[in-house]
C-alpha cells in the first residue's frame, strides 16, 4: 500500500486532480482509498456523485463521541470501487479544523480502514498547511509520497516551494519524500518550461503537465470525473497517463527548496516577474506622478 | 518591621553562598546560569530582593508552580461563594482543582453557595467545532438549576485559547438574555510563567466586569473597609473579619474568601482596602486607589507580634475611637496569646523552619514562628515577583537562603544542608521530606487544619506546629540522610 498526499495552493485544483487521477488508477485496476482532509469536504464528490458525503467529524458531532462511531458510518464506496472518507470540520472561524483531521485519521487507523487489499491511499489536504493538523497525513507511518499541484502562476509556485520546505523538515526525521510536481495548466506563458525548471531546482520532476480543458468542468457539473463522464475524451487520456506515471513512479527525493531570491530570479528568467525597482517600493500612484 | 539585623548562629553570607554553589554545581552550564540569580543570601538591612523572580521555569527541573487557570479558578474566582464557576474545557482542570484549596464557604451547597464542579467537559467534537454553543447551553442550564446564583464566571482552560473559542461574546449575549452577570476570564493555562498571571487576569476581569456595578444597601460610614486577599483557607476569614469588626471597622466585602459577588461589586464605596495577600490582589487595590481614591494598606494577621503591629498600623489610619479599640483588643488578647506562647515555646524554642509556599506566606508567617521561639532558616516562593522579595528581606534573618521557584533538587539539598526541624510547603513536597525524617506541614491548605489567621488562628497554628515538630513518630524514623 502506497500512501500519497496531495498538497498545493488553495484553489489550484487539488481535489479535481486527485479524483480524476484516482479514477484513472481505478480504471487501471488499482484499489484506492481517498481521505479528504479539508473541512469543506469536497474531495470525494466526483467519485460518489454526491454533493458532500457525511464526514467523520459530522458523525462524531451527531453521536457525541468518536468512540461511538463505526467505520461503515463514514466510509462510502464510489466509482471504480474507490473508497471515500472525508474528515470534515467546522465552519470557517470557529473551532479547530486541524484537530478534525487528526481525529479523523486516528479513527481510520484505529478502526482498520487501511486494509491490506488497498494499493493506494490518497490524502487530499487543505491548501495552506497552517498548523500541525494539516501536516498529519505526512507524519511518521503515513503518507511518504507527496505530489504538489501547481501552475505557472507566481503564487502557486511560491506555495509549492513553501510546501517543499515543509517536506524537507519532515524528510529529515522520517521517510517523507517529494515525488513530483503536477502542473495543472492555467495557460500562462512558458508554463511547461517554467514548472519543469522549478521541478529540476527542487530536485524532483514535473511528473505530468495536465493541459487546461473545459471538459473537466463539464464533468464536474455532473459530479463526475472526466474518466467516468467521457472516457474517450483526450482529457481523460491525460489523467490516465498521470495515473500510470504515478503508479510507475520510483523517483522519491528529499527536496531542495529555493531561497526567496532564487525563486524570484527564476521568475525573472522566464519573464514572469520584472527586476525589482527599489525606487518604486511603497510609493503611491499619485505621489509618483 | 524592626530595623534590627537578626543573625543566626552558623549562618553567614559566605556559608549560604557556598551552599548555593554546591547545589548549582550539578547543573549543566546553561541551567546553572539561569538558576543562579534565583538563589541568594538575604541582605536583611537592604530591604531589597536578593533574587530574580517571575521568570520561566528552567525546562527539565521539577517545579511546584501552577498555571494561569489555577490562579484564576483556585485563588481569585473559586472562593466567591454565590457564583457558579465554570471550568471551560476538558474535565481534568476543573475536577482536580475542585475544593483542593480548602477555601471554606457558608450557605447551602447548590442553593445559596456553589462549591460544586462545573465544567463544559470538552470532547473531540468541541475542539473541532468549537465549544461556544455548548457553553451557551451550559450557562442556560446552570441558570435554570441554580436560580439563586448571583452570577457565573467562565474560566478558560488551554484548548479554548488554542481554538479561539469566543467566550467573551457568548458571555455577553448570555448575560443580557439571562439577566445575571456572566464573566468571561481568558486565563488559559499556557499564559505567563506561573499562576501569578492568572491572578492578574482575574483582577483585570473584576475591574472590567464587576466593580462599580452594585451599591451597598446600608448608608456609608467612615469605618467601611474591605478585606482583600483573604481566601478563607481553613476559615481564615472567619477569624480575621471578626477581629477587624472588634476594633470597630465595618467589613463591607471580602475578596474573595467566602465572598459575595454583589459586595465585591460595591467595593468602590469603601474607605480603605486592607490587603493580606499582596501578590494576588495588589492589582485591584491599585485600580481602586487610582480610580476611586481608596487607599490600601498591607497587614499581617499571623502571630501575636504581627497582629499587634498590624492592628496599630490600621488604627493609625482611623480616629481615636478605633485606636482606643485597638488597644483594648490588644490588651484583651495579649494575655491569652502569652498563655499560648508559654505553653508551646518551651517545646519549640530554637527549632528551625524552612518555607516554600505561594506568594505571601513565605514572609507573612515568619513572625508567627518567631513568636514560638523558632527561626526561619530559608524561605522562597513559587510565583512571587520582585516586590514580594523586597518585602521579604526585612522579615528574614540576615544571610539566610532565599530561593525563587526552586526545583525539588535545590529544595532537598538545602534542607539536607540546613537540617530544619520543620518544613512548610505543598503536598508534592510533603512526602519527600517526611521520608527524609523531617517534620512537615502542608502550608497551602493548612494541612486540613486552620484557621491560622488572627488570634484564634494562632492557637491552632501553635498546636499544629508543635504536633508536627514534636511528634514521637520521628524518633522511630531512621532516615538514610
Amino acid at each position: 500500500m502506497r500512501q500519497i498526499a496531495i498538497y498545493g495552493k488553495g484553489g489550484i485544483g487539488k481535489s479535481t486532480t486527485t479524483q480524476n487521477t484516482v479514477a484513472g488508477l481505478a480504471s487501471l485496476g488499482k484499489k484506492v482509498l481517498i481521505v479528504g482532509c479539508d473541512p469543506k469536504a469536497d474531495s470525494t464528490r466526483l467519485i460518489l456523485h454526491a454533493k458532500a458525503q457525511a464526514t467523520v467529524m459530522d458523525k462524531v458531532r451527531e453521536l457525541g463521541t468518536v468512540e461511538d462511531l463505526e467505520l461503515d458510518d463514514i466510509l462510502k464506496v464510489g466509482y471504480g470501487d474507490v473508497k471515500c472518507v472525508e474528515s470534515g470540520g467546522p465552519e470557517p472561524g470557529v473551532g479547530c479544523a486541524g484537530r478534525g483531521v487528526i481525529t479523523a485519521i486516528n479513527f481510520l487507523e484505529e478502526n482498520g480502514a487501511y486494509t491490506e487489499d488497498l494499493d493506494f491511499v490518497f490524502y487530499d489536504v487543505l491548501g495552506d498547511v497552517v498548523c500541525g493538523g494539516f501536516a498529519m497525513p505526512i507524519r511518521e507511518g503515513k503518507a511518504e509520497e507527496i505530489y504538489i499541484v501547481t501552475s505557472g502562476e507566481m503564487m502557486a509556485m511560491y506555495a509549492a516551494n513553501n510546501i517543499a520546505k515543509g517536506i524537507l523538515k519532515y524528510a529529515s526525521s522520517g521517510k517523507v519524500r517529494l515525488a513530483g510536481l503536477i502542473c495543472n495548466a492555467r495557460k500562462t506563458d512558458k508554463e511547461y518550461e517554467l514548472i519543469s525548471e522549478l521541478a529540476r531546482r527542487l530536485g524532483t520532476q514535473m511528473i505530468h503537465f495536465v493541459p487546461r480543458d473545459n471538459q473537466v468542468q463539464r464533468a464536474e457539473l455532473r459530479r463526475m470525473t472526466v474518466i467516468e463522464y467521457s472516457p474517450e475524451h483526450p482529457q481523460a487520456q491525460e489523467y490516465l497517463t498521470l495515473a500510470q506515471k504515478i503508479s510507475d513512479n520510483k523517483m522519491l527525493v528529499v527536496p531542495t527548496p529555493l531561497e526567496m531570491e532564487e525563486l524570484e530570479e527564476l521568475l525573472m528568467e522566464f519573464g514572469i516577474m520584472e527586476a525589482e525597482d527599489e525606487s518604486v517600493v511603497g510609493v503611491a500612484e499619485t505621489a509618483a506622478a | 518591621m524592626s530595623n534590627k539585623i537578626k543573625k543566626l548562629e552558623g549562618i553567614t553570607k559566605e556559608s549560604t553562598e557556598a551552599m548555593i554553589n554546591d547545589v548549582l554545581a550539578v547543573y549543566p552550564e546553561k541551567a546553572r546560569k539561569k538558576r543562579a540569580p534565583h538563589l541568594g543570601a538575604n541582605d536583611q538591612g537592604s530591604g531589597n530582593a536578593c533574587v530574580k523572580s517571575n521568570k520561566k521555569t528552567v525546562p527539565g527541573v521539577m517545579s511546584a508552580r501552577g498555571c494561569a487557570y489555577a490562579g484564576a479558578k483556585g485563588v481569585v474566582w473559586g472562593p466567591i461563594r454565590d457564583m457558579v464557576h465554570v471550568s471551560h474545557g476538558p474535565v481534568g482542570c476543573g475536577w482536580y482543582s475542585w475544593g483542593t484549596r480548602r477555601n471554606l464557604v457558608t450557605g447551602i451547597n447548590g442553593v445559596t453557595q456553589f462549591a460544586m464542579q462545573f465544567t463544559s467537559d470538552f470532547q473531540e467534537k468541541d475542539i473541532v467545532y468549537g465549544g461556544d454553543k455548548k457553553l451557551r447551553t451550559l450557562l442556560e442550564e446552570a441558570r435554570e438549576l441554580f436560580p439563586l446564583a448571583k452570577g457565573i464566571s467562565v474560566l478558560s482552560e488551554c484548548p479554548v485559547g488554542l481554538i479561539g473559542d469566543d467566550i467573551n461574546s457568548v458571555a455577553k449575549t448570555a448575560s443580557k438574555d439571562m439577566g445575571i452577570p456572566i464573566i468571561p476570564c481568558n486565563c488559559e493555562g499556557f499564559r505567563g510563567v506561573s499562576q501569578s498571571l492568572g491572578h492578574h487576569i482575574s483582577n483585570d476581569t473584576i475591574r472590567d466586569y464587576i466593580i462599580e456595578t452594585r451599591e451597598f444597601a446600608e448608608p456609608e460610614t467612615p469605618y467601611d473597609i474591605a478585606l482583600i486577599g483573604d481566601y478563607n483557607i481553613g476559615g481564615d476569614v472567619w477569624s480575621a473579619k471578626p477581629l477587624l469588626e472588634e476594633i470597630g471597622l465595618n467589613v463591607k466585602a471580602v475578596w474573595t474568601g467566602d465572598g459575595e459577588l454583589e459586595k465585591i461589586a460595591a467595593t468602590h464605596k469603601v474607605k480603605l482596602n486592607l490587603i493580606h495577600c499582596y501578590r494576588s490582589m495588589n492589582y485591584m487595590c491599585k485600580v481602586m486607589e487610582e480610580k476611586f481614591g481608596i487607599p490600601w494598606h498591607e497587614f499581617n494577621f499571623f502571630g501575636p507580634t504581627k497582629i499587634r503591629e498590624s492592628l496599630r498600623s490600621i488604627g493609625a489610619l482611623f480616629d481615636e475611637t478605633i485606636q482606643a479599640n485597638v488597644e483594648k483588643v490588644i490588651a484583651k488578647y495579649d494575655p491569652i496569646m502569652q498563655g499560648i506562647v508559654e505553653q508551646y515555646k518551651p517545646r519549640l524554642d530554637g527549632k528551625k523552619v524552612m518555607l516554600l509556599v505561594g506568594g505571601l506566606r513565605p514572609r507573612h508567617t515568619i513572625g508567627a514562628y518567631e513568636d514560638l521561639g523558632m527561626e526561619c532558616v530559608g524561605s522562597g516562593y513559587e510565583f512571587a515577583h520582585t516586590d514580594d522579595y523586597d518585602r521579604t528581606a526585612p522579615e528574614m534573618p540576615d544571610a539566610t537562603v532565599v530561593y525563587d521557584d526552586p526545583s525539588e533538587y535545590e529544595f532537598e539539598k538545602f534542607a539536607d544542608a540546613l537540617r530544619p526541624d520543620l518544613i512548610g510547603s505543598g503536598i508534592k513536597e510533603k512526602y519527600v521530606f517526611q521520608k527524609m525524617g523531617i517534620p512537615f506541614r502542608q502550608m497551602h491548605s493548612w494541612d486540613y487544619s486552620g484557621p491560622y489567621h488572627g488570634y484564634n488562628g494562632f492557637e491552632i497554628f501553635a498546636r499544629d506546629v508543635d504536633m508536627a515538630v514534636n511528634s514521637p513518630t520521628w524518633k522511630l524514623v531512621k532516615s538514610p540522610f
